[in-house]
């Protein structure tokens, strides 16, 4: 049974990494989370990119966050990719495959899949 | 929505943008009757707003003017036999008690009850999501019952936040057991 001791030794082992990690994200993903983009599949691709991200060793640079109605429901789930100095890049009808594949060329490669942004649809 | 913790985790965001440091989620399972209740400590609502919000063309969105989260939740009740109640004391009027409680009630045995569904999952997701947020989640059915509160995690995790990967993966698996012990999911 998991307990709180648990938690405790997590905690030892993150704490010299936390330090390191504030501020310095330069890459977002904010995946769209309101009635639509739940609907339509938005927590599994979520928990795809938190997954694949932890995977890919992409922690201190990429952080994971949730938004409300981001007002093209027709093609949620939504996820929309900023980073600095970079033109937003918006990903539409997304599943946790894709999810894991943006992670991969976008997030980590740095090649962005265009055929699964919008302006392709 | 094909699970109703798809619906807990769109109508708990309200609680989110009401404001509230505190939501609770609350699950009461007997052999007939699910009763899922959403209570937070944010803004509240005036009473002519609270009175439209089952209405689709109310909404606090800004994109568009139609908001289907609570329709929808209090659909997924009424097709069942249940109904969806909801409360909520504004901040103007009550500002040491403000706040809101959403109470659906779900007959399990009839043809349209959906599913709870990946009910961890939203747990999870709603933790990584807003962190800065006391999330309360306790799920009692007749067997034994299923508990989490943020603030225990983060009397142990310290300065570690609660969003920190391994500490998602830890609470996803920590809930799990829980069910695993109380004998379902």
């Amino acid at each position: 049974m998991k307990s709180l001791a648990e938690l405790a030794a997590i905690k030892e082992k993150m704490q010299n990494k936390v330090v390191l990690r504030e501020g310095s994200s330069d890459v977002r993903v904010v995946v769209g989370m309101a009635t639509c983009g739940i609907a339509a599949g938005a927590r599994p691709v979520l928990n795809a990119f938190v997954e694949a991200v932890n995977g890919l060793e992409l922690n201190d640079k990429v952080t994971v966050t949730q938004t409300g109605c981001i007002g093209i429901c027709q093609y949620e789930p939504v996820v929309e990719i900023f980073e600095a100095g970079k033109e937003k890049v918006t990903y539409v009808k997304m599943t946790p495959e894709k999810a894991k594949e943006v992670a991969e060329k976008h997030l980590k490669g740095g090649n962005i899949i265009a055929e699964y942004t919008i302006s392709n649809v | 929505m094909k699970e109703l913790s798809l619906n807990i985790l769109d109508i708990a965001q309200n609680s989110v943008k009401a404001g509230a440091d505190t939501v609770k989620i609350i699950l009461n399972e007997t052999a007939e009757i699910l009763t899922i209740e959403i209570r937070d400590n944010g803004c509240g609502m005036k009473p002519d707003f609270l009175k439209s919000v089952s209405d689709p063309f109310t909404t606090t969105r800004t994109t568009r003017k139609v908001g289907l989260g609570i329709p929808l939740f209090k659909l997924a009740s009424q097709q069942t036999g249940g109904d969806l109640k909801i409360t909520s004391r504004h901040k103007d009027e009550f500002p040491d008690s403000h706040g809101t409680e959403v109470i659906a009630s779900f007959y399990k045995n009839h043809l349209d009850f959906t599913p709870l569904g990946d009910i961890v999952s939203t747990v999870t997701v709603l933790i990584q999501g807003q962190p800065g947020i006391r999330w309360i989640f306790e799920h009692k059915t007749q067997k034994g019952s299923v508990k989490l509160d943020t603030d225990e995690l983060k009397a142990v995790l310290g300065d570690v936040p609660l969003d920190t990967f391994e500490v998602i993966v830890w609470i996803g698996e920590y809930l799990k057991e829980q069910y695993l012990e109380a004998g379902q999911n």
